[in-house]
């Protein structure tokens, strides 16, 4: 297979300089079967009556590792046996990443279907002691009080990051509003939630919850990941299109509100949708802003009112009597609230598909 | 329509560093200026700053006078948003908008301006653009796709087109070429001859032949050493820079003995 042209030196220097190109390889299906043979080396090794999963799944993946490593390095050499023990090890670690993902969807699908029914999402807390009941007002309420937080924190977000990017790029205003973005996004969400609540206290009065104070609680944490994501958008657009829009003597805030904006919207949505579905999830500073209640409240300025995650925490904790009728209406509000932010994510990846730039003829 | 720019003494900084010193030049109205030099020079800060897109960067500034029409550019009072109305520029590297077809891009200089124009005189402006820009007949059928499925020499076609539509008096073209095909060069070749009917036009080029082919009139710019500015050299009849130019350097340049 040589394509060298010109004066050809001997076959034998050949084979000498030149690596030859093609090499024994293993059939494709050589992985999987390692796998198998390490899955039955496995179970062998394991005494039938002290058999763990866990103990199985570790030794199958050392038996594949030392399996795959020797079958290659004997047929296919040594660099190609690298290659594939260094695949099963990122692909071990792969799986052993996807364990408690897939460990806790199935705990709570399997624990949560139970109460996944009609009652749950028509029927409040109202006067419901044991057996019964539902979730309908720790649904609305999570879903006003994520709205407004979104409300107060998305132009706020877009706005400093917009400020970050186009106008303050290396000031020192925009330096330690860098810093301080960076600082909140570490926060413990507690501690936003003692913030909101410690500020209505002396706004206020002692012992104040409101719809509103957990909004300002998630929007405190929301507002640094919104500036942060959308300032690397910002950041992606190309200066080319600035300038482009500058040449044609467009003014500064409309190229950055119908070219610069325009152009990284999709990147700037989805960034958003997933800042709401982190915090819609948040436990702790609704627990301390907004409380709990028994009853649909549509008023965030008035009283306090459910959330789903604040629900699924009480029917947990307080499960009244019996207590499996609590606890079965936590599952299926953890249920309901992972559904709610895979939702979310969903809405993400059709929104940055929707809005991207369309390449083609 | 097209304009005279005097530009005198003109020294062009970015923060402390002068990048071009004290330019003298006059560019002439319905003519092709071509402006040459080796890599680094400053042609392109030079001409970027006749349409004032050098101060965008930031701590770019400019010391001495652009004159068009008896008016300073850099004047305290003048708009750089409204100089650049009047003074069109294309890019090295084709760059339409990606989010906006091809129709789009070519009304965007009135659509982003907000400017009120009913649909049919739209229709008609974006048709004279791209027939100017020699494009009309490849894309007429396809003006609501987007522009960044055409191919790269009608992309660069797209933004000149994008760029009469505004109708600036002055255009300015930083080595519009070099991303192209011999072909697509000559298509643009043509049409700067065309243009020049209509429009200034300042071309900056490292295509010798092309300089030729195209402008009128030439100027040569040069770097006294590394980490000086640049400077003009000369600027003079396109015929006699190539013939007899009355600088060394110049000759040097152009028969290819440095650079
Ligand atoms: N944004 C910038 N910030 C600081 N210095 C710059 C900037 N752009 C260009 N310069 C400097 O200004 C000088 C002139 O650059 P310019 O881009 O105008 O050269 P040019 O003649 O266009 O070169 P080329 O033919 O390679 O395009 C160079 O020394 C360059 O390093
Ligand atoms: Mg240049």
């Amino acid at each position: 297979m040589t394509t060298t042209t010109g004066p050809s030196p001997s076959p034998e220097a050949v084979a000498e300089i030149e690596q030859p190109m093609r090499q024994a390889r293993l059939p494709r299906w050589t992985p999987w079967a390692s796998l198998a043979a390490a899955l039955v080396v496995a179970l062998l090794v394991t005494a039938p009556g002290g058999r763990s999963l866990g103990g199985v799944v570790a030794i199958t993946a050392i038996a594949h590792l030392v399996l795959i490593g020797v079958l290659s390095a004997v047929r296919e050499g040594s660099r190609r046996a690298k290659d594939r023990i260094v695949t099963a090890l990122v692909t071990i670690a792969f799986g052993l990443a996807m364990i408690p993902l897939v460990s806790v969807v199935w705990t709570v699908v399997g624990n949560g279907l139970a109460r996944f029914d009609t009652t749950f999402f028509t029927w409040s807390m109202r006067g419901v002691v044991g057996e019964g009941g539902g979730a309908l007002h720790a649904i609305w309420g999570t879903i006003i009080v994520t709205l407004i937080a979104a409300l107060i924190s998305v132009p706020v977000g877009l706005l400093a990051a917009v400020y970050l990017v186009e106008y303050g790029a290396g000031s020192r205003l925009a330096k330690a509003i860098t810093f301080l973005v960076d600082v909140m996004t570490g926060i413990p969400s507690i501690v936003a939630g003692l913030f909101v609540a410690a500020l209505f206290v002396i706004v206020v009065g002692p012992g104040t919850k409101l719809g509103i104070m957990g909004s300002l609680a998630l929007a405190v944490l929301m507002i640094p990941t919104v500036v942060r994501s959308t300032e690397e958008m910002l950041k992606l657009v190309p200066n080319d299109l600035r300038e482009a829009a500058y040449a044609l003597g467009v003014p500064k805030w409309r190229t950055i509100t119908k070219v610069v904006l325009r152009t990284s919207v999709s990147g700037i949505a989805t960034g958003i949708t997933l800042a709401i579905a982190r915090v819609a999830g948040e436990t702790a500073p609704l627990l301390v802003t907004l409380g709990i209640t028994t009853g649909t409240n549509f008023n965030p300025f008035d009283g306090r009112m459910a959330t789903l995650p604040v629900y699924a925490y009480y029917q947990y904790t307080q499960p009244g009597v019996p207590a499996e009728a609590g606890v079965e209406r936590a599952w299926t509000a953890a249920l309901v609230l992972i559904i709610l932010v895979m939702a979310l994510n969903l809405v993400a990846r059709l929104i940055s598909r929707l809005f991207a730039p369309k390449v083609g003829r | 329509m097209a304009k005279l720019i005097d530009v005198s003494d003109l020294n062009i900084y970015y923060g402390d560093f002068l990048a071009v010193e004290s330019v003298t030049m006059t560019i002439e109205p319905r003519a092709v200026t071509a402006l040459i030099g080796p890599s680094g020079c400053g042609k392109s800060t030079f001409l970027r700053s006749l349409n004032r897109m050098h101060e965008v960067i930031p701590g770019a500034r400019v010391e001495g006078k652009v004159v068009m029409d008896g008016q300073d550019l850099y004047d305290k009072d003048v708009d750089p948003v409204s100089v650049r109305q009047h003074i069109g520029m294309v890019f090295q590297r084709p760059n339409p908008f990606p989010t906006m077809s091809i129709y789009d891009n070519v009304a965007a200089g009135v659509r982003l301006n907000a400017k009120r124009m009913s649909k049919s005189d739209l229709d008609d402006l974006v048709e004279s653009s791209l027939r100017g820009a020699n494009l009309w007949t490849e894309v007429k059928d396809r003006l609501g796709k987007p522009g960044l499925g055409l191919s790269g020499g009608q992309q660069q076609r797209l933004c000149i087109a994008r760029a009469i539509a505004i109708r600036p008096s002055v255009l300015l073209m930083d080595e519009p070429c070099s991303a192209l095909d011999p072909i697509s060069t000559l298509a643009i070749e043509d049409l700067i001859g065309e243009l020049k009917s209509e429009y200034t036009i300042v071309i900056v080029t490292h295509n010798m032949q092309q300089a030729a082919r195209v402008s009128d009139r030439t100027g040569f710019f040069n770097l006294a050493g590394v980490g000086r500015p640049g400077h003009l050299v000369e600027i003079d009849d396109t015929s006699t820079i190539f013939s007899n130019p009355s600088q060394k350097s110049t000759e040097d340049y152009i028969s290819g003995r440095f650079g």
